[in-house]
């Protein structure tokens, strides 16, 4: 068993991972190290060769393999110890992590943990679609990674379920390598991936968007060889009559993201069953001091700019939490998710001044008002001209001492 | 070498029990099958239930080679390395009415040498299981799960290590029989043999159609199931099971806990057109959940990860209740034996059905017991390994350091072993079944990728070449642009 002592390590070295390195780095910890299992860092973003990272963030339109040199550079400047090809097992309440490479075992004993685990991709299994299990049916990001990293070709005939982000963007990858993408189609009345991505990815190249429309069936004994589309009806029931046979060699899922926090688990932090992810406050801390949870493995963002951005406000903290000692705390209230409202995040908060407060909608709407409440009364409103569940919406919300006399706060849409 | 003394077709439980069975003699014995690993039809998609032999007419074969067989787990899970547990199973009365019938399988279980058995009240049950309500349920502490797929590889596996030959994917298609030699046509070539064992399951009419008209049908009968996620394992003990359903001669949609923890909804029961239609139905998928729901009320809807079915080799229709397995020699044939209808319980059966089969074969030809008798010892897995044990073999070889499936923690080591495995077995499926990699949470989201590089890296095979499961079941179209253009 090897031992090693840091001051803060990072669980994941994706953008969330490199950006809370670093900002951690920026406040003065002295030992930071990312740990990541695979051989690269930048995470998933090496296979997204598509452009249109780091708008917001750093207003220029970058590729993924440059958005993620752009940290990695960063991060190595600042003289950031890396551990690739790094699996960790788990860790406990003493901040004490156990991990894995070619080397041997070890324990990472570290004074502060960023968790930065991402996400997984739903599979055939969570929409239940029935029929054969026959090869040919990929998950998108699998399907992207084959194409972009591994220069291997999936299929040649391409039916698309889910038209989240990557589903869309795969739908133009396929197109551009010589398949045919005989459809997206989506459950919802709407598309769930960004507005633009649709636009760019599937009305540019008139590949067919069949919305109120789920898959049915799954054929071919070895191979797929077809798929049934089927309406649905409001309250997302197939309507009997309205199956269409599309034949297909691959079907690609595009079913949405859930976080990756089985490291999480192993030290029992407290998850959120809405979003999948830590519990945590306004500084990214979860149910373990000390420790922060950043990036998809807390809730899925849409974009890596807001990613990135939150990522490094949670490194900070972090970074001014080992250096300095903490900001005054209160007791802890929570942030309840209320009316038209799927989730919030931070789930609680224990301290004064500027919050941001993500959370997503339940369903499309327009002039509408999030409100938050505390006991039935109003502290705090933000109009809404529209608002979508595909978009996260952020609001910047001033915490005053006022608000810690109530047990919990009410976020609501109305 | 193209001349056995005993070639088997069929690659199942039945066949590969058979096959390990006379693996144990000095005789030359082939295995043919069709699929591109063993396990590939009904021996991989069933409950993995390890019967007591309750459910079978006092003696038939189904009754006594069951109980039989049932017996001889123990020894052979440790022979073999594969996961045996024994659970014991309840079947449960919801009425009083139903309590005839529990009493009508304790007799037949008494009848057919089954021990122990009991009926428990309802409060007595619910102390062993909490989220089962019943009016009484009849105890069967002799019944166990296992994996069924890991108990068929590692029958073959052992059997190819004391010299029966395998040869996957390879479909017989013509048979026939000169000078007491069998000659038997397939898509790699003919192949001589003294004895033939027709043990191909579903396939087992076409067989004996190839030499004589058969006097039986095959009723294909599908049955679906659903797996539970094993955050859920929590909620049974044991195997619960309602009286069976007569009609349809099966035994009712069931829950089982697997060996790695999830739990199992069904089979349910329907006979079809296509034995090779292993689809899986919204409306049985309803169903199964419905009727589940009615044993274990506390059911999770969102429990489901996963779904499949499998097809039981029926050869009695809807109406005619129980049909006994038929193990016995052809008519016009001599030396060819027919194993026919073989289903429920035959997991449980294959092992006392080779000792039998085995006897037969002793009647033809000479058997002589080879002293260098193998058995097989199963290495311990990466995730299964202490602290230390990791550390050491880590020092041994870095490649037990590379974590390849992350979900079950399965090494590099341990994928590029299952992909040399004795029977040659190179699809994705024969990775996932021989060391979990892939089937877990994220169903070879991140491992997938891996997996096919080594494929390619140290196995040298052709990215158009690597399949799912079966002989076209190809997984790419080939590179995205070719090299060196």
């Amino acid at each position: 068993m090897n031992e090693i002592y840091v001051d803060l390590a990072v669980i994941g070295g994706g953008p969330a991972g490199l950006a809370s390195a670093i900002s951690a780095k920026e406040s003065g910890v002295e030992k930071v190290v990312v740990i990541d299992r695979n051989s690269w860092l930048g995470g998933i973003l090496p296979q997204c060769i598509h452009d249109g990272f780091g708008v917001e963030e750093v207003g220029k339109s970058l590729t993924g393999p440059e958005y993620a040199e752009m940290y990695i550079k960063k991060a190595e400047e600042k003289g950031i110890k890396f551990m690739k090809e790094t699996m960790v097992l788990s860790f406990n309440k003493k901040l004490q992590i156990l991990a894995v490479n070619k080397k041997g075992l070890y324990t990472i004993n570290s004074k502060s943990i960023v968790l930065a685990t991402g996400c997984r991709e739903k599979t055939r299994w969570h929409a239940l679609i029935p029929g054969t299990r026959p090869s040919g049916i990929y998950t998108a990001g699998v399907a992207q990674s084959f194409i972009n990293l591994y220069n291997i070709m999936p299929g040649k005939k391409v039916v698309i379920l889910g038209s989240g982000d990557v589903g869309l963007i795969m739908a133009r990858r396929f197109t551009l390598e010589g398949a045919e993408v005989a459809g997206v189609v989506e459950i919802l009345p709407y598309a769930s991936g960004l507005p633009r991505n649709v636009v760019q990815c599937l009305e540019d190249y008139e590949i067919p968007l069949f919305l109120n429309h789920t898959i049915t069936l799954i054929e071919g004994k070895e191979r797929i060889e077809a798929v049934t589309i089927s309406k649905v009806d409001e309250n997302m029931n197939v309507i009997e009559g309205s199956e269409k046979r599309i034949e297909c060699d691959t079907l690609l899922l595009s079913l949405g993201l859930i976080p990756e926090n089985e490291i999480a688990k192993t030290a029992r932090i407290e998850i959120d069953d809405l979003t999948g992810g830590a519990v945590v406050n306004q500084d990214f801390e979860t149910s373990i001091p000390n420790t922060f949870a950043v990036g998809n493995c807390l809730q899925v963002y849409d974009t890596v700019d807001v990613l990135s951005i939150d990522a490094k406000t949670a490194g900070k903290y972090a970074g001014e939490k080992l250096v300095y000692g903490g900001k005054e705390k209160f007791n802890c209230i929570k942030v309840v998710p209320g009316n038209g409202i799927r989730y919030v995040v931070p789930q609680k908060i224990d301290r004064t001044g500027k919050v941001i407060i993500s959370l997503r909608v339940r369903k499309p709407g327009e002039n509408l008002t999030l409100v938050i409440k505390a006991k039935n009364k109003e502290i705090f409103n933000k109009k809404m001209p529209w608002v979508n569940p595909a978009n996260m919406v952020r609001m910047e919300f001033n915490v005053s001492e006022e608000i810690f006399s109530y047990e919990s706060i009410e976020v609501e849409l109305k | 070498m193209r001349n056995f003394e005993v070639a088997i077709i069929g690659g199942g439980v039945v066949g590969c029990a058979i096959a390990r069975e006379l693996s144990k003699y000095d005789v030359r014995v082939v295995v043919f099958e069709a699929g591109s690993d063993v396990a590939s039809g009904a021996s991989k998609a069933n409950s993995g239930v390890i019967h007591s032999g309750i459910n079978s007419p006092p003696s038939s074969l189904k009754a006594i080679l069951c109980v039989e067989g049932n017996k001889m787990f123990p020894l052979l899970s440790e022979e073999l390395s594969f996961p045996v547990k024994w659970t014991g199973k309840f079947v449960i009365a919801k009425n009083e009415e139903e309590v005839d019938e529990l009493e009508r399988l304790m007799e037949t279980g008494i009848k057919n040498g089954v021990e122990n058995l009991e009926i428990k009240e309802g409060d007595e049950v619910k102390k062993l299981e909490p989220n089962i309500s019943c009016f009484s349920a009849l105890w069967i502490p002799t019944a166990g799960i296992t994996s069924p797929y890991e108990f068929t590889i590692a029958l073959a596996e052992n059997a190819v290590e004391n010299g029966v030959s395998f040869l996957l994917e390879t479909e017989v298609n013509g048979l026939n029989k000169k000078n007491d030699i069998f000659s038997i046509k397939t898509n790699r070539g003919e192949f001589k043999a003294d004895i033939v064992i027709n043990a191909s399951g579903l396939n087992c009419r076409k067989i004996v159609s190839m030499v004589e008209e058969p006097d039986f049908d095959i009723y294909p009968c599908r049955g679906e199931y659903l797996v539970l996620d094993k955050n859920y394992r929590y909620l049974i003990n044991s195997m619960i099971y309602p009286v069976p359903v007569k009609e349809m001669g099966v035994l009712g949609v069931h829950l089982t806990p697997t060996i790695e923890g999830n739990i199992l909804i069904g089979p349910s029961a329907e006979f079809i057109e296509d034995s090779s239609d292993i689809s899986t139905t919204r409306k049985m998928m309803k169903q199964l959940f419905h009727e589940a729901k009615e044993i274990l009320p506390s059911l999770p809807e969102k429990g489901v990860i996963n779904a499949y079915s499998g097809i039981r080799c029926k050869i009695s229709s809807a109406g005619e209740g129980l049909a006994d397995f038929r193990i016995e020699e052809s008519r016009n044939f001599r030396h060819m034996i027919n194993l026919i209808g073989i289903e429920s319980p035959g997991l449980t059966a294959s092992p006392a059905i080779a000792k039998r089969v085995v006897g037969m074969i002793s009647n033809i030809i000479d058997l002589r017991e080879k002293r260098d008798f193998k058995v097989r010892k199963r290495k311990k897995r990466f995730s299964e390994m202490s602290v230390e044990e990791k550390s050491i073999m880590i020092e041994k070889d870095k490649r037990w350091g590379r974590i390849v499936c992350r979900c079950e923690n399965v090494t590099e080591v341990e994928i590029i072993e299952a992909l040399s495995n004795i029977l040659g077995a190179k699809t994705l499926s024969a990775v996932k079944y021989r060391c979990r990699a892939g089937m877990g949470r994220c169903q070879g989201g991140f491992c997938t990728q891996h997996i096919v590089r080594i494929m390619e890296k140290n196995f040298g095979m052709k990215i158009k070449d690597i399949k799912l499961k079966s002989p076209n079941s190809y997984m790419f179209c080939g590179k995205t642009r070719e090299e060196n253009e």
